[in-house]
C-alpha cells in the first residue's frame, strides 16, 4: 500500500511556522520530518511518523505554491487562491525575507550576479547554512534589488512599498541594496570583526548624507549612487593636509578642544597629523570607483587600526571626530 | 423580450505574460451571452489592464437568462496570428432574476484556464433589467429560490412544506464525441464546462416550474449530482424539497394560494394517530432493508402486499418521464388528497431535509434504502424512454414501501447516489422512514397546535423514538422496551436514521463519528455477467456493513446512529462500502448491552485464554468510551421499565404470511434483535478480523471529536474560528493477488490515518470538532483507491458552561411567528410556534430525565449472529432479473452553460464589494462551511445557490508538483472561485457547502492528469451576533467591514 496522492486544502491555509522555519532554511521534507520528530512533537501529540511525514510534505508543497507569490508580496495580498488572515501574511513574508547574519556578511558589497551565486556552494560550506537557504536569501537580495535599483523616491520607503516588509527589515535590505549597488569591499579579513549591522549603521548614514537623495528628492536612484558632485568636493580637502599651515592650525584647534578630554589625548597628538592625512586622503579618491569599493578596507587601514594600535576607547574617537570635523570649520577657506 | 442584461468590463490584474519579447499582454476581452459576443478595445502592453468598457447590453429572454451562463473571455492580441486565449470567467446571472435579490453582480473574478488554472482576475459589473409579463405561459421558473441546506433556511419561515420534485437531464457526453479526436483538450474541456452548467441551469428551470406548479416558492434540500456514464452519456438530476418560504422580518408576506386543498384535508383526521395512547408497541429495527434488484422492471414483485396497494394507487406515469410537473401529477394529486392519504397517495411522500421545525417529526421509523445494478447500454437509443427516470422511479417505489412496512407514510433525510464503473451502474437511495406531524396543522390555529404539541410531547425529546409501526405486526424481529424517558410508549433498543439529530432530542455524553468500512473483491467480468455478481455481493455487504456499524456503537456504548450514510462504490475487481454516522446515546433508548464473545472450540484451553483476553479487552474499551464520550446514564430498576417485551419472532411471522410474496425486506434480520446478549461468536478468521478491527479504531485525540451530523450533540458552546478542508488520499494497492482480509486492512488503515492526520493537522483548533465529516470512495483504476474528506472543524469553548438551550431558543425564534390563519395544504405544513423559546430547554430535561430515568444494568439484552446461516438466507432473498439498461434519450445541446448556478433571494439591495473597489485593502474573507449555519454569527440574508464545475487538466504533471501539487493547486482553485463568486454576489460565506464530485484521472506515463470537481452551497450574508447587538439597523454592511478592510500586511 503506497500512498500515491496526498493533500489537505482549507478554506483558510494552515500554516505552521516550524515547518515554514524548516522548509526557509532549506531541509529536505526526509530532513524535517526527522527534525520534527526530535523536537519531540511525536510524542506531545500521539501522532505517528507517517502523520508526521505526510504533515511536512503538505506543508512544504503549500509553501512551494506561495513562494511564486512571495517574490512580489503584494500578489500575496492581492490573490484570490489562498485565503490567508492578514497577520500570517505579514509572517509568510517577514520570514521569506529575513537573512542570516552569517550569510549576509558573506554577500554584502558583492556584486548580485550570477558569478556570485556560483559561489554559493562555498558560502553554504562556510557558513553551514544549507544552499537552498542560500539560494533564496541571495534571491531575495537581487529580487529587491531589480526592483528598487531604477525607482526614485527614499529607498527604505521604496522597498516597504513593494515587498511589504516591516521598517527594520527594509532598512536592512536598504543596506544590502545600497552596498551592492556601490560594491563596497567588505571581505577582506581585516574587516571580518565587523557586522552586519555595522555597515548597515554606515550604509543609513551614507545614503542620508552622500547620495543624490540627499540634496534632491526627485532623482532616480537617488538614494542608490553616490552623489559624484559631493565626491569631487571632497577632492577640496586635500588642502587640508597638503598646506602646512591649515594643517598645523587644524590640530591645534583640536588639540585645544580636547585637551584634558581624551584619555588618549598624546598619542592623539603625536599621530594627529598622520590620522588626518589618512582621513582625507581616502576622502580625496573617492572619485575612483576602485577607490570607492575599498572605502571601508582604507578606513580600517588608515585610521581605525592606528587608533586601535594606540589602545583609544569609543568614546574617545567619537569625541575626536566630532572635534576633527567641527573645526574645519572654524579654518579660512571653509566657513 | 423579458430581460435585458447589461455587463461592463472594468479591468485586469496579475494577468500572465503573453508576450516573451515585452513581457507584457496585449489583453481584450469578449463577453458572449447566448449568441451575441461583443468586445472590448484592446489594451496594450499592460499586465493590469483598465478597459473601462461600454455597457455591453444584451436583451435576452427570461429562459435564457435561467439557463445560459454569462461568458468572459480574456484574449491576448495577436497581429500576425490567431489571438490566444488567457482564460474564461462563466457567471451564473440567476442571482440576479429573482426580485428580492441584488440588483448587481460586481468583482474580481479569477480567470480560470482548464488547462492553466487560474490566470490573473478581471473586474466585472453585471445587471440585469427584468420587464413584468409574469403571466403567460411560462417555461421559466424566474424566482424561485433554492437552497442547497438540508433544513429551513435561516432567515425563513416555511408556510407550507409541499414535498419531494426531481428531475432529470441527460446529454451526450463531449469528451466521448468523435469531435473530441480532432479538438485540443482545452476546446473539449470548455464544451464539456459549458454543457454542463447549460444543463444544470435547465435542470433547475425545469425543477422550478415544477414548484410553482405546486404552488410553492423555494426548493430546499436541492441535490444535484453529475452521473458521468462515459460514452452512454452524461446524466445530471436533482431532488428537493418544494416549500412555500416567508421571509422572516416581513412576516405578513404573500400568501400563497393554496388554501383550498388544505380544507378537504382539514376533514379527515390523519389515521396514523400520532397521540401516544393509541399506539401499541412492537418491535424495532434499525435499519429497515433494501432489496437489490438487478431489473428494472420486475422488482416489484419483491414488494410487500402492503406497499403493492400502495403502489397501484400511486399514478407512476408522473415521475418517471420528468414530465410530471408539467403535467400537473402532484399538484393535481394533492388536490385531491386528504390529510394522510394526502401524503400516501402522493407519488413519493420524500424529504431531503434533516433538520425540522419543532413538533414536524412524530416517530422515526428507522432507514430505509434501496439499491439497483444497472447495466448502460453503449448505443445510444433517443426513442428509448426514458430509462433513468425509470430506474429511479422503481428505487424510489422500493423505498416508499419499505417505509410503509416500517409503518411509516413518509421518509426524511432523503438522498440519492450512484456509483458507476465502465459500464455498470449502482444506483442507491436511502432516507428515514418517518411519520410527520399532520395534527396540529389541521386546525390552524397557533393555540390548537400548541396545545396538542405540549400534551404530544410532554414526554419531551423521546417522541421521536416511539416506534411507529404496529407491535404486533412488526416488520422484523427487534427487541422493544418502554420508553426510558415517559415509560409510557415502546421504543426499539438502537435506532439508525438518515436525519440530525433533532433538537429537542435528549443525549447523554456526547456523540462521535461511528465509521464502518469493508471491502470484497470481486471477478473482473463483462456486462451482465459483472452486474450479476455485483448484485450478489451487495447484500452481504450491506449486511456486514451493517454489523459493523452496530458492533462498533455498542463499543461505544451508544445506541442511536444519526447522519447514516452509506456508500458502496464499484470498481473493476472490488466494491468498497464506506458507512459513516454520529453515534449517541438517546436517553429514551435502553442502555446497550455490552460485546460478548463466544468461541467455537471451547476444549481448547489457550484459546479459551485467548477468547477471555479479548472479551477482556472489549470491556475495558466499552468502559473507556463510556467515559471518553461521557455517558452516565442514571441507573433504574428493572421493574420500573417494566419487563421486555416477549419475543418478537411470531409476530413476524404473521407479516409474512400476509405478504406472501415473502418480503425479503423483513427476512433479513438486520437487528439481531433477539437474544439478551450480543454475542460474538469467533468461529473462523474472518470473525477474529472482524473483533480485531473493532478494536484497531483508535479514538480522536483529547480535546477533538467528531461527527458526521450537523453538530455534534452535546456540544453547544461554539466559538467562532471555523476551518474547513477538504483533504484528499489516493493509494495504490501493493500486491495483484489481494485477499478480502489485506483490502479491508488497507482500506481500514487509510480512512484511520486520513483522520489522524487531520487531527494532527487541526491541533491548534483544539478544543474543537469536526462536524460534518464526508467520506467519499471511488476507484479510480484497478488497484487504487480514492478518499476525499470534506468537513469543518469548529472550536468551543471548554471552560465555557454547557449552554445547551442557546442553540434551541435560537431555533424556535426563528421558526416562531405563525400565521394563525394560514390554511394548509396538507399535513406537512409547518406549525410553527409562536413560543419566544422552546418549551423544553434540553437542559432542564436533562435533568428531568436524570431523575426519572431508569437504566438497564448494563444487562444483557439483544442479539446475536450467526454468520453461517445468513448466506443461505441471502441467496433466497435475492433475485436475479437480467435486464439490460436503455440508453438515454439525447437532450438538446445548446451552445453557452453556465458554471455556476446560483438562484436569488433575499431581499435589499446591500453588497459588498469591498475587495473591488478598493484597491489597497487585501481581499474579503468568505468563510465556507458544510454546515447550515456559522456558529457565532447570525446569517442575513440568502443570496442565491451556488453550484460550479470545473475541468482541469494538465500534460505537465511533473513539472506541476506530481499528483499531489496538481490536485492541491487545483482544490485551492476551486475554493478561490468559489469564494469570488459570493464575495461578487455581496455575500461572506457559503453555507451547505458539498464537494459532490471530485473525479481524478492520471497517466503518469504521459505525465497527464485530468480532474473534475463540483461544488455547490448556498451564498450568504452573515453577521456576528456580536457586531448585530451593536449596529442592528445596518446589518451586513458592519461585519463585513472589519475583515474586508483587514489592512496592510506591513508590520
Amino acid at each position: 500500500m503506497t500512498s500515491e496522492l496526498d493533500i489537505f486544502v482549507g478554506n483558510t491555509t494552515l500554516i505552521d511556522e516550524d515547518v515554514y522555519r524548516l522548509w526557509l532554511d532549506g531541509y529536505s521534507v526526509g530532513d524535517a520530518v526527522a527534525l520534527r520528530v526530535r523536537s519531540g512533537i511525536l510524542e506531545q501529540t500521539g501522532a505517528t511518523a507517517a502523520v508526521l511525514q505526510s504533515d511536512t510534505m503538505d506543508h512544504y508543497r503549500t509553501f512551494h505554491m506561495l513562494e511564486r507569490l512571495l517574490h512580489a508580496p503584494p500578489k500575496l495580498l492581492h490573490q484570490l487562491i489562498y485565503q490567508i488572515p492578514p497577520s500570517r501574511q505579514a509572517l509568510l513574508i517577514e520570514r521569506y525575507y529575513a537573512f542570516d547574519e552569517a550569510f549576509v556578511r558573506e554577500v554584502l558589497g558583492k556584486k548580485l550576479s550570477k558569478g556570485t551565486k556560483k559561489d554559493l556552494d562555498d558560502i553554504s560550506t562556510k557558513t553551514g547554512i544549507t544552499l537552498k537557504s542560500c539560494r533564496r536569501q541571495f534571491d531575495n537580495f537581487k529580487r529587491v534589488f531589480k526592483v528598487v535599483e531604477e525607482m526614485r523616491g527614499s529607498l527604505v520607503d521604496n522597498i516597504q512599498q513593494h515587498f511589504l516588509l516591516s521598517d527594520r527589515l527594509a532598512r536592512d535590505y536598504a543596506a544590502i541594496v545600497f552596498f551592492a549597488n556601490n560594491r563596497f569591499e567588505t571581505g577582506k579579513k581585516k574587516l571580518q570583526y565587523l557586522s552586519f549591522g555595522d555597515f548597515a549603521f554606515c550604509a543609513e548614514l551614507m545614503i542620508q548624507n552622500w547620495t543624490l537623495g540627499a540634496v534632491d528628492s526627485q532623482v532616480d536612484d537617488m538614494d542608490m549612487d553616490l552623489d559624484k558632485e559631493f565626491l569631487q568636493d571632497l577632492k577640496e580637502l586635500k588642502v587640508l593636509v597638503a598646506d602646512k599651515d591649515l594643517l598645523d592650525l587644524h590640530k591645534s584647534l583640536v588639540c585645544t578642544a580636547l585637551r584634558g578630554k581624551l584619555g588618549v589625548f598624546s598619542e592623539m597628538e603625536a599621530n594627529f597629523k598622520n590620522l588626518s592625512r589618512g582621513l582625507v586622503n581616502v576622502a580625496t579618491k573617492l572619485t575612483h570607483n576602485k577607490d570607492v569599493r575599498d572605502l571601508f578596507v582604507d578606513l580600517v587601514e588608515k585610521f581605525v587600526e592606528p587608533c586601535r594600535s594606540d589602545h583609544w576607547p569609543l568614546s574617545d574617537v567619537r569625541l575626536f571626530l566630532n572635534q576633527y570635523s567641527a573645526s574645519v570649520h572654524s579654518l579660512d577657506g571653509f566657513r | 423580450m423579458p430581460g435585458k442584461l447589461k455587463v461592463k468590463i472594468v479591468a485586469g490584474r496579475h494577468l500572465p505574460v503573453m508576450d516573451r519579447a515585452s513581457d507584457l499582454t496585449d489583453a481584450f476581452v469578449e463577453v458572449k451571452f447566448g449568441n451575441t459576443t461583443f468586445k472590448t478595445d484592446v489594451y496594450p502592453k499592460s499586465l493590469n489592464p483598465q478597459w473601462n468598457s461600454e455597457w455591453f447590453k444584451f436583451e435576452v429572454d427570461d429562459e435564457d437568462l435561467q439557463d445560459e451562463p454569462l461568458q468572459i473571455t480574456v484574449l491576448d492580441h495577436d497581429t500576425y496570428s490567431a489571438n490566444d486565449a488567457i482564460g474564461k470567467v462563466y457567471i451564473d446571472i440567476d442571482p440576479l432574476l429573482y426580485s428580492e435579490a441584488a440588483t448587481v453582480i460586481s468583482g474580481w473574478f479569477p480567470i480560470y484556464d482548464t488547462i492553466h488554472g487560474i490566470r490573473g482576475e478581471i473586474n466585472v459589473v453585471v445587471k440585469v433589467d427584468l420587464f413584468n409579463d409574469l403571466n403567460r405561459f411560462r417555461q421559466s421558473s424566474c424566482g424561485v429560490k433554492f437552497f442547497c441546506t438540508t433544513s429551513i433556511p435561516k432567515c425563513y419561515r416555511a408556510v407550507i412544506i409541499h414535498g419531494f420534485v426531481e428531475e432529470l437531464v441527460v446529454n451526450e457526453d463531449p469528451e466521448y464525441q468523435w469531435i473530441d479526436r480532432i479538438r485540443t483538450p482545452r476546446a473539449s474541456n470548455e464544451a464539456r464546462q459549458r454543457l454542463i452548467s447549460l444543463m444544470s441551469g435547465e435542470l433547475q428551470r425545469k425543477i422550478g416550474l415544477k414548484v410553482l406548479e405546486m404552488r410553492g416558492n423555494a426548493v430546499v434540500g436541492y441535490l444535484q449530482c453529475f452521473d458521468l456514464e462515459g460514452e452512454s452519456g452524461l446524466v445530471v438530476r436533482a431532488i428537493g424539497t418544494a416549500c412555500t418560504l416567508d421571509k422572516l422580518s416581513s412576516p405578513a408576506a404573500f400568501l400563497p394560494a393554496c388554501n383550498s386543498p388544505s380544507k378537504e384535508m382539514k376533514e379527515i383526521p390523519f389515521n396514523e394517530d400520532p397521540n401516544p395512547n393509541t399506539h401499541s408497541s412492537g418491535p424495532s429495527t434499525p435499519l429497515k432493508n433494501q432489496t437489490y434488484s438487478f431489473s428494472p422492471s420486475k422488482s416489484y414483485s419483491r414488494q410487500s402486499s402492503s406497499s403493492d396497494t400502495d403502489l397501484s394507487l400511486t399514478p407512476k406515469t408522473g415521475m418517471g418521464s420528468g414530465s410530471a410537473g408539467k403535467e400537473g401529477g402532484p399538484f393535481k394529486a394533492l388536490l385531491r388528497q386528504q390529510t394522510q392519504s394526502a401524503l400516501e397517495q402522493r407519488e413519493f411522500p420524500f424529504f431531503t431535509l434533516t433538520a425540522f421545525p419543532p413538533g414536524f417529526l412524530v416517530h422515526v421509523g428507522g432507514v430505509v434504502s434501496a439499491r439497483s445494478v444497472k447495466l448502460l447500454d453503449r448505443i445510444h437509443n433517443p426513442d428509448e424512454p426514458e430509462t433513468r427516470d425509470a430506474w429511479w422511479a422503481e428505487i424510489r417505489q422500493e423505498i416508499k414501501s419499505h417505509a410503509k412496512a416500517l409503518g411509516c407514510h413518509a421518509v426524511v433525510g432523503y438522498s440519492e447516489s450512484t456509483s458507476i464503473c465502465e459500464e455498470v451502474c449502482i444506483l442507491s437511495a436511502s432516507g428515514t422512514a418517518a411519520v410527520l406531524n399532520p395534527r396540529f396543522l389541521q386546525d390552524g390555529t397557533v393555540e390548537g397546535c400548541l396545545e396538542q404539541r405540549l400534551e404530544e410531547n410532554l414526554p419531551a425529546g423521546c417522541g421521536f423514538c416511539h416506534i411507529p409501526y404496529d407491535e404486533l405486526n412488526m416488520p422484523f424481529p427487534a427487541h422493544l422496551t418502554y420508553c426510558y424517558n415517559c415509560r409510557k410508549q415502546k421504543v426499539p433498543d438502537v435506532l439508525f436514521t438518515t436525519i440530525d439529530l433533532p433538537t429537542d432530542a435528549t443525549v447523554i455524553g456526547k456523540g462521535c463519528l461511528i465509521q464502518a468500512r469493508l471491502c470484497r473483491l470481486k471477478k473482473k467480468a463483462q456486462a451482465e455477467a459483472n452486474a450479476t455478481a455485483i448484485s450478489n455481493l451487495l447484500p452481504f455487504m450491506e449486511y456486514e456493513v451493517h454489523t459493523q456499524l452496530m458492533n462498533k456503537l455498542k463499543l461505544k456504548g451508544m445506541n442511536a446512529l444519526f447522519g447514516l450514510r452509506i456508500q458502496i462504490t464499484v470498481g473493476e475487481n472490488m466494491l468498497m462500502g464506506l458507512a459513516s454516522a454520529t453515534g449517541v446515546y438517546l436517553a429514551a433508548l435502553p442502555t446497550p448491552g455490552g460485546i460478548q464473545i463466544a468461541g467455537k472450540t471451547p476444549n481448547d484451553g489457550s484459546y479459551e485464554q485467548h477468547i477471555s483476553h479479548m472479551q477482556k479487552k472489549i470491556n475495558d474499551t466499552i468502559a473507556k468510551n463510556k467515559e471518553l464520550y461521557e455517558i452516565n446514564p442514571p441507573e433504574i430498576s428493572e421493574e420500573i421499565i417494566g419487563s421486555p417485551i416477549p419475543e418478537p419472532r411470531q409476530r413476524s411471522r404473521l407479516l409474512r404470511s400476509q405478504s406472501e410474496s415473502s418480503d425479503e425486506v423483513t427476512e433479513l434480520d438486520l437487528s439481531h434483535g433477539k437474544k439478551d446478549a450480543f454475542v460474538l461468536e469467533i468461529d473462523d478468521t474472518d470473525a477474529m478480523e472482524d473483533v480485531h478491527s473493532l478494536l484497531t479504531d483508535v479514538p480522536p485525540p483529547s480535546g477533538f471529536y467528531s461527527c458526521n451530523t450537523e453538530i455534534m450533540p452535546g456540544i453547544n458552546n461554539w466559538t467562532s474560528e471555523i476551518q474547513m478542508f477538504t483533504s484528499v488520499r489516493v493509494i495504490r494497492l501493493s500486491s495483484l493477488n489481494l485477499t478480502n482480509q489485506a483490502l479491508n486492512k488497507n482500506f481500514n488503515d487509510l480512512c484511520e490515518n486520513l483522520l489522524k492526520s487531520l487531527y494532527f493537522k487541526l491541533r491548534s483548533m483544539i478544543p474543537c470538532c469536526l462536524c460534518h465529516v464526508n467520506f467519499t470512495v471511488s476507484l479510480p483504476e484497478d488497484e487504487l483507491i480514492q478518499v476525499t474528506v470534506t468537513a469543518v472543524a469548529i472550536t468551543f469553548d471548554k471552560n465555557q458552561a454547557l449552554q445547551t438551550t442557546k442553540a434551541h431558543v435560537e431555533k424556535s425564534l426563528q421558526r416562531a411567528s405563525t400565521d394563525n390563519e394560514e390554511l394548509l395544504q396538507f399535513p406537512l405544513e409547518l406549525c410553527s410556534d409562536s413560543l419566544p423559546s422552546h418549551p423544553f430547554p434540553p437542559a432542564k430535561e436533562h435533568l428531568e430525565s436524570a431523575s426519572s430515568n431508569s437504566g438497564i444494568p448494563a444487562a444483557q439484552r439483544a442479539t446475536s449472529v450467526d454468520y453461517s446461516s445468513f448466506a443461505d438466507r441471502c441467496s433466497s432473498w435475492i433475485e436475479l432479473i437480467k435486464l439490460k439498461a436503455q440508453t438515454i434519450r439525447r437532450g438538446s445541446i445548446k451552445t453557452t452553460v453556465t458554471v455556476e448556478k446560483t438562484s436569488p433571494m433575499g431581499e435589499g439591495n446591500f453588497r459588498n464589494r469591498s475587495a473591488a473597489p478598493c484597491a489597497n485593502s487585501t481581499v474579503g474573507v468568505v468563510k465556507m462551511t458544510p454546515l447550515s449555519f456559522i456558529p457565532g454569527a447570525k446569517i442575513t440574508k440568502y443570496l442565491g445557490i451556488i453550484n460550479m464545475f470545473f475541468i482541469r487538466e494538465t500534460t505537465s504533471l511533473r513539472e506541476e508538483g506530481g499528483v499531489s501539487g496538481f490536485l492541491h493547486a487545483f482544490i485551492a482553485e476551486v475554493f478561490a472561485m468559489v469564494r469570488a463568486h459570493v464575495a461578487a454576489l455581496g455575500g461572506n460565506a457559503v453555507v451547505s457547502y458539498i464537494m459532490k464530485q471530485c473525479v481524478f484521472m492520471e497517466n503518469p506515463n504521459k505525465n497527464q492528469a485530468q480532474c473534475l470537481i463540483n461544488v455547490s452551497g448556498d451564498a450568504v450574508v452573515f453577521a456576528r451576533e456580536s457586531e448585530l447587538e451593536v449596529v442592528s439597523t445596518q446589518q451586513p454592511a458592519a461585519n463585513c467591514q472589519p475583515a474586508c478592510t483587514g489592512g496592510e500586511v506591513t508590520t
